[in-house]
């Protein structure tokens, strides 16, 4: 490729990737719009929270409890060497309930979830359902955008919290009846260790913004998604990868936000 | 054309460079059927697309009942659109509902009556398709033709002025066709909506309805009465109605010469 060429090259991805900002931004817009009107019709909403929400839950549980197993052996590994092996419950806990918890739900939820939802949307544009309900005056990212987006803001602090909880008990299990730390210690360090607003609420902060972030990019690219079977398999797979990275990313920021700030 | 409830004024659309309607003029009378027919891209759904305000022409003005269609001003659109029903070539109907759900939808999205009224309205609509009996199964559970009828009566559902069918005869068995053709005719008669059929299929649309255009490359080539199209002497729309192979729509796509391409010198 010579410098004349790549020059225009350039430009056009640039072009193409400012637009494709543009069009998402437009698109968050829209569906902070329609927050209020969907909060009256609470039953769609409450219809795709069982949906996202109940059929992620063995998921969910399961990976947090495998965690909270692993946590805990490899945290004894650790503590029992510096004589703080009492100290488990309040590691498992805080690990859990500040980084875990959330980054793990939002990865899983992205992956369950987000990936039903892209498709889910796609094979409506597809189908030409989208259009049908716009042909009939009902705005589509009102009547069957919303209602997900909002189910999925709600869901996921949820599924975090049940991650979290799962993986403590995993932890207590591991900790206390298999590795015989003293019950008293793992529960009373935890209580005294974990600050309700400081570690809880922030973490509860980064599950929503999780929560935001992976419904979003799900739903963007369902209803971006060219009506064909490729274009509807490529933006689920987009759903995936965009939603982990940005997980990932957010969760940085707001760690380096929420915890390195002295106290 | 004062009674007329659509009117296009030499509208022009295209994507791009590509022209896909080319000064359109068309009027459609109150109360009648009118088939918008040609071959398969000729740009039959993109002018019940531009009535239905999903596209926007480049060029000329669409009105309905008077009012301009304009896709920018959402809301008139939408107050428009509730007076439109329209039938997707493969139904559109919400997978995740039952038939009856799905016909109940625009009435519970557009009006406040009590559930009561709504079942009343939506066992009376499935009864005009023929499909009272199917209203609690879900489209899945339904042949093709079932679900075009399902649309119908949901494209029905609030009465409208205008009834667009997009191809509403492909891909149906003998039964289903006839079915749906008598449907599209009686429904017209009956509710006194104006039908816009658009399709290729010559036997069934010259059947039904009053008024027929024939549309070939983005161009009105012929149209009048199902009896003045078939006796037309232009060669596109002869070509058309007699479903010849070759004419002045041509069977090659366009090419360099075919000896050039074997690499063969003349």
């Amino acid at each position: 490729m010579t410098a004349s060429d790549l020059l225009p090259t350039l430009g056009r991805v640039a072009l193409s990737n400012l637009r494709g900002m543009g069009r998402s931004a437009f698109f968050l817009v829209e569906m902070l719009k329609q927050l209020p009107p969907t909060l009256l019709r609470f039953h769609l909403v409450a219809a795709q929270i069982h949906a996202i929400g109940n059929r992620s839950l063995v998921i969910i549980a399961a990976s947090g409890l495998a965690v909270g197993f692993v946590l805990a052996l490899q945290g004894y590994y650790t503590l029992s060497r510096y004589g703080a092996a009492e100290s488990l419950g309040l590691m498992v806990a805080l690990s859990l309930v500040r980084e875990l918890g959330p980054v793990v739900t939002g990865l899983l939820f992205a992956g369950r979830a987000g990936t039903s939802l892209t498709a889910e949307i796609g094979l409506m544009k597809a189908g030409e359902q989208l259009a049908a309900m716009e042909m009939m005056a009902v705005d589509p990212k009102g009547r069957v955008l919303a209602p997900r987006f909002l189910a999925g803001i709600i869901a996921m602090p949820l599924l975090a919290a049940i991650f979290s909880a799962v993986g403590i008990l995993g932890g207590y299990v591991v900790g206390v009846l298999m590795l015989g730390i003293d019950p008293g210690a793992f529960w009373s360090q935890m209580q005294s260790g974990v600050d309700v607003w400081d570690d809880v609420g922030n973490g509860v902060i980064k599950s929503v913004v999780f929560g935001v972030a992976c419904t979003f990019v799900a739903l963007y690219q369902g209803y971006e998604a060219a009506a064909t079977p490729e274009g509807v398999a490529q933006a689920t797979t987009r759903t995936v990868v965009v939603s982990s990275l940005a997980v990932l990313g957010l969760d940085f920021v707001l760690t380096a936000l929420m915890f390195s700030a002295p106290h | 054309m004062s009674d007329a409830i659509v009117t296009l004024d030499h509208v022009t659309f295209g994507y791009d460079r590509r022209v896909i309607l080319s000064d359109i003029s068309m009027a459609f009378p109150r109360g009648k059927v009118i088939a918008i027919m040609g071959g398969s891209g000729c740009g039959k759904t993109t002018l019940l697309r531009l009535i239905g305000g999903v596209l926007t022409p480049s060029k000329g003005r669409i009105s309905f009942d008077g009012t301009p269609v304009d896709a920018r001003d959402r809301e008139s659109l939408y107050a428009l659109r509730r007076r439109m029903g329209m039938l997707f070539q493969f139904g559109a109907l919400f997978t995740d509902l039952t038939v009856f759900d799905n016909v109940a939808f625009p009435l519970s999205e557009h009006t406040t009556l009590p559930p009561p009224m709504i079942r009343d309205l939506v066992l009376m609509k499935l009864n005009a398709v023929g499909l009272r009996g199917a209203a609690q199964l879900k489209p899945a559970d339904l042949s093709g033709g079932m679900a075009r009828r399902v649309a119908l009566a949901r494209a029905i559902a609030l009465d409208p002025d205008l009834i667009m069918y997009d191809e509403p005869f492909a891909g149906l068995d003998p039964i289903s066709l006839g079915v749906a053709a008598n449907l599209i005719r009686r429904l017209n008669d009956a509710t006194g909506a104006t039908s816009l059929v658009v399709s290729h299929d010559v036997k069934e649309c010259f059947l039904i309805s009053d008024y027929v255009y024939v549309i070939s490359g983005g161009r009105i080539v012929g149209h009048g009465t199902p009896a003045e199209v078939q006796a037309s002497d232009d060669p596109e729309v002869r070509q058309f109605i007699r479903g010849e192979p070759d004419g002045p729509v041509r069977f090659h796509y366009p090419a360099r010469g075919y000896g050039e391409d074997l690499g063969l010198r003349a």
